[in-house]
């Protein structure tokens, strides 16, 4: 049971070379990060690769990496990070990919053709971000209004919020989602 | 009930009787909506259950908006949701009422100054009768919010015309009894008592 990472390390690089950033480790737990141009081969290679057989996505998500501090140990070459959760049924392990998405232009390939899972997922991501997901088969908002502006998880958005739960259009009908 | 409602003009002791009998099986068999959307809800099931059990006031919830005539709105209300509710709300057949159940639904709660998704208060889109604070209220302040509720109910005017100056509905905010009583909050109301 248990993945050998260091094989997978190796051949990883080989078949990625400068896709590859990164390997973090910290407790046993093991993440990769990735430039965000080949994603969707990556994340393919380690599903259907027979050593690791990363065949469930627990999760999609991204982190905004504004103003973190130059310091830290693996850095954040661009400012956005979307994480992928990956776990492997047959080796009981698991995996957290990082891809680094630039500012702009905020796009990514969709993983959604590669697991059911990451439809929502991205949609989340997309909807508190502003992250677009290329090639996905339904972005839109999953958890905010359909009618509203901006995406609140990012740094810069204003702590107490711009004024929409004050001037949020009152309810005449239910807008199409 | 539509062509007699609000008709009569006189106080005889016949209008007065009956809107009497008829504000009394409003009030004493207020089924509510099973509607809850967060840890408030939780609460109102303790409320609901065989503890402080809820049927032995006549209420009974409800799965559907069309036969409910109380709506508690217990929990957090998002800006995604409101239109929800008030659909939920509009569904509902009159005569109905809200009780808005905690300070999220009554202003914002702990999401009131910090939060980019929370509505501030129900009462923006739907009208309240009691509002219950606490964060959440305890099982025992929304049963003083229902008793409030009932004495509204108590006055409503079915038969006889509303008077000159109709009562705006004012809503009620109800107090909390044990609020000040740590150890009720364990206990469900038992004292302390010394050896
Ligand atoms: S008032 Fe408190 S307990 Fe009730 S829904 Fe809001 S946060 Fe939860």
């Amino acid at each position: 049971m248990g993945i050998d990472f260091k094989a997978l390390q190796e051949t990883v690089k080989q078949r990625f070379g400068e896709q590859v950033l990164a390997w973090s480790e910290f407790r046993g737990q093991y993440g990769l990060h990735v430039k965000s141009g080949r994603i969707v081969e990556v994340l393919r290679f380690l599903r259907d690769d027979p050593a690791t057989k990363f065949v469930m996505l627990t999760d999609v998500t991204c982190v905004d990496g504004l103003k973190l501090p130059e310091t830290m140990e693996q850095g954040f070459p661009e400012r956005f990070a979307v994480v992928y959760h990956l776990y492997s049924l047959e080796h009981n392990d698991r995996l957290r990919v990082k891809a680094f998405v630039p500012e702009d232009p905020c796009e990514i390939d969709s993983a959604a053709g590669l697991w059911a899972a990451a439809n929502w997922g991205e949609r989340e991501v997309f909807d508190l971000f502003g992250i677009n997901f290329r090639g996905h088969p339904d972005l839109r908002r999953i958890l905010m209004p359909a009618n509203y502006e901006g995406h609140p998880l990012r740094k810069d958005y204003p702590l107490k919020g711009r004024g929409e739960r004050d001037n949020f259009p009152k309810y005449t009908e239910i807008p199409e989602a | 009930m539509g062509i007699l409602q609000n008709r009569f003009d006189e106080e005889n002791v016949i209008f007065t009787n009956v809107d009497t009998l008829l504000n009394l099986g409003k009030e004493h068999s207020l089924w509510y909506l099973l509607f809850a959307t967060a840890c408030c809800g939780i609460e109102l099931m303790q409320w609901g259950a065989s503890k402080y059990d809820s049927d032995r006031f006549g209420m009974i919830p409800r799965s559907t908006p069309r036969q409910a005539d109380l709506m508690i709105v217990a929990g957090t209300i998002t800006l995604k949701m409101a239109s929800r509710v008030k659909r939920l709300y509009e569904q509902m057949p009159e005569p109905k009422w809200v009780i808005s159940m905690g300070s999220c639904a009554n202003a914002g709660g702990p999401f009131c100054k910090y939060s980019y998704s929370v509505l501030k208060g129900i009462d923006k889109y739907i009208p309240v009768d009691v509002y219950v604070p606490g964060c959440p209220p305890r099982p025992e302040a929304l049963i003083e919010g229902v008793f409030k509720l009932r004495e509204v109910i108590h006055e409503e005017r079915v038969l006889r015309k509303q008077g000159k100056t109709p009562k705006p509905r004012t809503p009620i905010v109800v107090e909390d009894p044990h609020a000040h009583d740590p150890f009720a909050r364990h206990s469900g109301g038992a004292k302390l008592v010394k050896a």
